[in-house]
């Protein structure tokens, strides 16, 4: 139970997050309307992937320091974690963005950048599957998932702000530090994003554990075979 | 300094006694120009200053591609063994990057000539797109190299080259097909230098990960 308080933190924060988030009173703009609202699950997704992206990236780094079969499950772990937030967010956006810009994809360069970001980390999945020496595979998807990250930073961090782009918080468009004045829709953001972030991590827990336990398994039964 | 020389010209060495593998880039850029030019033969005027800048970097990726895939892919087995024992990683890949580079810059070049000859020339700052070219040719080694040497020690590495390397050259691709547009629209300079510095940062990134990442995939 003491170890368990951030699973219990993570799901009353999110259960905050969904009620408050739609029922919580909105500033009214135009053309977003109540679409600001997207603001509470979009956005934290992001936040949540990249936070899990950066973990995937540490233990990554970990292991190419000392190769440890360990760093490269929990290696794995966050970032197949975040990839499904990352899509989660891909998806919420396209929502928001089919009421607020009209279609569901429209070429804008922070969608550009974010579909492009998920393709490097699909593309260390197909290159962890198409190694089949273990210790091999950990240390080439490790080199790969750092190497991508880096690769990763103009992508989203620094090329969509260069262009012109209708995304929020771009070229004079509104974004969250125009809602600086209403401090409401801050306190059901923060706590969405540390939510987001705590569930990410509590599913890749349990990720490496089935990791870990499939491990265990093929040990006894090699054990046994002999 | 004195090994990468040697390295290097051990690399160009090898490069002019095999001849098919230059005259086979070679050739596989002049068919890519020329069915571009046989395919908009009819329609002339559908190729727009956008879509000259589109086809000239698509063409340039795809051969740096398989130029820089066979800088791993290709080597015989045991050879990397000679080397590891021989110099340490760090020069390998040092040599590995600036021979890709003068290689990449060399069928660049050769691209905008034949571009030149067989569709148009619509570049009217030249000096700008040089660099450019020169820019995009360093990020492209830089990244591709350390590429090539992961997908070469995996399964189906050729496929998996084109899989790894997209989605990491295309922040670089993007820059430089705004700057060539730019060039096009012969803009004040003062318009690229953005662009061109954010480029040059890139590269300096993607350069030093190959270079710290390199000695890790090396050892096997």
């Amino acid at each position: 139970m003491k170890k368990s308080w951030w699973k219990i933190l993570s799901v009353v924060l999110l259960i905050y997050t969904v009620v408050g988030g739609f029922l919580i009173p909105v500033p009214r703009l135009d053309i977003v309307n109540e679409t600001i609202r997207a603001l509470y699950f979009h956005v934290p997704m992001w936040f949540a992937m990249v936070f899990m992206f950066i973990a995937s990236t540490y233990f990554a780094i970990q292991y190419l320091r000392k190769p440890n079969n360990l760093h490269d499950i929990y290696s794995n772990a966050f970032a197949t974690i975040g990839i499904v937030l990352g899509i989660l967010g891909i998806v919420t956006g396209m929502i928001w963005a089919n009421y607020t810009w009209g279609s569901p994809w429209h070429g804008d360069p922070k969608q550009n950048g974010a579909a492009i970001a998920l393709l490097v980390y699909f593309a260390y999945f197909i290159l962890r599957g198409s190694v089949n020496n273990q210790e091999q595979r950990a240390r080439l998807s490790a080199a790969y998932n750092v190497f991508a990250f880096a690769a990763m930073i103009p992508l989203i961090f620094i090329i969509p702000r260069m262009m012109s782009s209708m995304h929020p918080g771009n070229g004079g468009n509104p974004g969250f530090n125009t809602y600086d004045l209403d401090s409401k829709m801050r306190l059901v953001f923060y706590p969405a994003v540390i939510g987001w972030g705590l569930l990410g991590t509590w599913i890749a827990t349990l990720l490496i554990r089935i990791e870990l336990v499939k491990e265990k398994i093929e040990f006894i039964e090699d054990e046994n075979a002999k | 300094m004195a090994p990468i020389l040697a390295l290097l010209i051990k690399e160009s060495r090898l490069e002019i006694r095999r001849k098919s593998v230059i005259s086979g880039l070679a050739l596989y850029l002049f068919s890519t120009v020329f069915i571009y030019y046989i395919t908009f033969n009819l329609r002339q005027n559908l190729i727009t200053p956008l879509v000259w800048s589109a086809l000239f970097w698509v063409t340039i990726l795809f051969s740096s591609i398989n130029t820089i895939a066979k800088s791993f892919i290709g080597e015989k087995r045991g050879l990397d063994i000679y080397f590891y024992s021989v110099v340490s990683p760090d020069v390998i890949i040092l040599a590995k990057l600036l021979y890709n580079f003068f290689l990449c810059v060399l069928l660049a070049l050769g691209g905008f000539g034949l571009f030149v000859l067989f569709i148009a020339n619509p570049v009217g700052d030249h000096l700008i797109f040089l660099t450019t070219i020169i820019l995009v040719c360093w990020g492209f080694s830089a990244s591709l190299t350390l590429l090539s040497g992961i997908a070469a020690k995996a399964n189906n590495s050729n496929v998996l080259m084109t899989v790894l390397s997209f989605p990491v050259v295309i922040s670089v691709l993007l820059l430089a097909i705004k700057v060539t547009k730019n060039c096009i629209d012969n803009l004040d300079r003062s318009v690229s230098y953005d662009e061109l510095i954010t480029l040059m940062a890139i590269n300096c990134l993607v350069t030093a990960a190959s270079y710290l990442l390199f000695p890790y995939i090396w050892r096997s």
